[in-house]
């Protein structure tokens, strides 16, 4: 196993004071601590060249398990090795291991050029020169920043920025990558790019990579893998398809006509009708199909359009997030 | 090494950049200047010969002071490290190969080394050409300004050690402001930065004596003005060397314990 993680559980103290002057000063005098949970007992394990999605609602211990996992925060419990190293313990070592990028947070130099702050990353990491130009020409051409490297970070565009905080991780070559919300704030353009990108590096240099977000189009078109954290606890873990064929019991035909005189007989779900379209529930289970409900429909009518909805993504994972009380 | 090196570099000279707050700063630091020696001049015309420090080595005392003002003023210190672990930025400085503390403190004795060349040249220039007795003198004699120079150098470890210690604190209660302002000033009291030492009551002395505050920059200006003796700086040398060690061992090992209870703030 690459990534092993066996009963890990993190608490946090959090300070609760009630509102008003008398409960402030009862606070100033004896506060009030409760104890969140925020990983709860959670073990699972990933192979390398994986690419594990990890998704939740805010708050759910996503970004708590990413920190265990890199060594940045100290688990209360529980056993977590990567790469046969305790990234806690082993923290030095296991650091030239590591790639990481928080999508909240920046890891570039504000003040200095893009450039430096590569080259002093270079130094940190004491990569050797040749390794580093190679890797860095390689980076800065596939997420196309060559234009921007003498820029300021303060001076950068989000997009832009992501995309040198993306070279900025990988630049030491590591073998597993870290990506908390890399899209966060990222427009769509920029979310294709570095989806692709996710995709080439996890393909050409088999890097490991989990990944947390929200947007639910980061995991289907990266993460096989899903893992599913509410209130601290992992919820699910498996693919994607099985979750999508799970919720996606139904799919939507709308059918728009033309002088339809009759109805004809369709066994789904009527759900809307009116004199122009008609839109049925059809199951996907069911023995009528699609194109049986259309061949019945367009002998009785001239058909002006059809359109098919499926279940987006996002409200699956609502749906998953309901089924779990989360 | 390369790594500590390159980011010191760095540092450096980023801070460089900023003219207009150099600037600014050499302003405040003649102001002050001047306003302390003008009222030791009125309190010096009512002492007599009876001083503990006679009034020339205590113009020098100012002037260096006011020139070298970054690398001993405890106080003047950024609150970067603060700022990263109330935002939670500090989660990158984690997934590092490096130490931490002697990363923390690079970094901030980069910043007083940078701020510290932009400014003390025209001070110690202007001050040297100054009229008498306002003027600041020549050192007492080439040893003694070698043992000057050292033990600035010095003393600015020492500062950065206790500063990196304090910043430590952070880490156990998010906030700084309240219990720093209380150590800043008792240490200001005890390092000479609000009356020299010599001027200090006895039981003052005594207690800054024993602490290592005196030893940033009291030390070193006084060695300048021949007031401490080349003897007895070489013992006080030691003495710095002694407390850079303890320090630097203490800001280690607290690091090593405050990362252990560390909580990235804001998800």
């Amino acid at each position: 196993m690459y990534i092993s993680v066996k009963n890990l559980n993190k608490t946090f103290k959090i300070q609760t004071k009630k509102k008003g002057l008398l409960n402030a000063i009862k606070a100033f005098i004896k506060p009030k601590y409760r104890e969140v949970k925020a990983v709860d007992d959670i073990s699972f394990s990933i192979n390398k060249g994986e690419i594990v999605g990890l998704i939740g609602p805010n708050g759910a211990g996503k970004s708590t398990t990413i920190k265990m996992l890199c060594g940045i925060l100290y688990p209360d419990s529980g056993e977590c090795m990567v790469a046969g190293l305790n990234p806690f313990e082993d923290r030095k070592k296991y650091t030239s291991k590591l790639g990481v990028v928080f999508g909240q947070k920046s890891q570039l130099w504000w003040d200095i050029p893009v450039i430096e702050s590569f080259e002093l990353l270079k130094n940190i990491y004491k990569i050797p020169e040749d390794e580093y130009k190679k890797t860095k020409n390689d980076l800065v051409e596939k997420l196309d920043i060559k234009k921007i490297l003498d820029v300021p970070v303060r001076q950068l565009s989000l997009g832009q920025r992501m995309r040198c905080e993306i070279v900025a991780s990988l630049l030491h070559n590591p073998e597993i990558l870290f990506l908390d919300e890399p899209t966060i704030g990222l427009d769509a353009i920029s979310k294709v790019q570095l989806r692709q990108f996710i995709k080439e590096i996890n393909k050409d240099r088999k890097i490991t990579i989990i990944l947390t977000t929200h947007d639910m189009t980061d995991i289907e078109q990266l993460a096989k893998r899903v893992m599913v954290i509410g209130k601290g606890k992992l919820l699910y873990d498996g693919s994607l398809k099985a979750i999508k064929t799970k919720f996606q019991s139904s799919k939507k035909l709308e059918i728009i006509y033309n002088s339809l005189k009759e109805i004809p007989n369709v066994k789904s779900k009527i759900i809307e009708q009116d004199s122009k379209r008609i839109l049925f529930e059809v199951e996907n289970n069911s023995k009528e199909t699609i194109s049986n409900i259309i061949e019945k429909f367009s002998k009785v009518c001239q058909i002006e359009d059809i359109n098919i909805y499926e279940n987006n993504i996002d409200n699956i994972i609502l749906e998953l997030y309901k089924e779990y009380e989360i | 090494m390369r790594g500590y090196i390159s980011y010191f570099k760095t540092v450096l000279l980023t801070n460089l950049q900023y003219k207009i707050a150099a600037l600014a700063g050499l302003c405040t630091q003649f102001f002050w200047g001047f306003l302390q020696i003008f009222i030791y001049e009125a309190f010096y015309e009512g002492v007599g010969d009876n001083a503990p420090i006679v009034y020339g080595d205590l113009v020098d005392y100012v002037w260096l002071q006011q020139a070298f003002f970054a690398l001993i003023y405890i106080r003047h210190r950024d609150d970067e490290l603060a700022n990263s672990i109330k935002n939670g930025q500090i989660a990158y400085e984690l997934v590092r190969p490096y130490n931490l503390y002697f990363w923390w403190y690079i970094k901030c004795i980069a910043k007083k080394y940078a701020s510290v060349a932009l400014r003390f040249f025209p001070i110690i220039f202007t001050a040297l050409l100054l009229p008498e007795p306002y003027n600041l003198s020549s050192p007492d004699s080439l040893v003694a300004f070698l043992l000057f120079l050292l033990a600035l150098v010095l003393g600015s470890l020492v500062l950065t050690g206790i500063i990196v210690i304090l910043q430590n604190i952070m880490f156990f209660t998010l906030e700084d402001k309240g219990i720093n302002s209380v150590i800043n000033t008792i240490a200001e009291l005890l390092a000479g930065l609000i009356l020299p030492i010599p001027l200090l009551p006895d039981v003052l002395k005594a207690i800054a004596s024993a602490l290592p505050f005196r030893l940033i920059g009291d030390l070193s200006f006084r060695i300048y003005s021949g007031n401490i003796p080349i003897k007895e700086a070489t013992i006080n040398i030691l003495f710095q060397l002694l407390w850079i060690c303890i320090l630097v061992i203490v800001g280690y090992l607290l690091t090593k314990k405050s990362t252990k209870k560390l909580q990235i703030q804001g998800g």
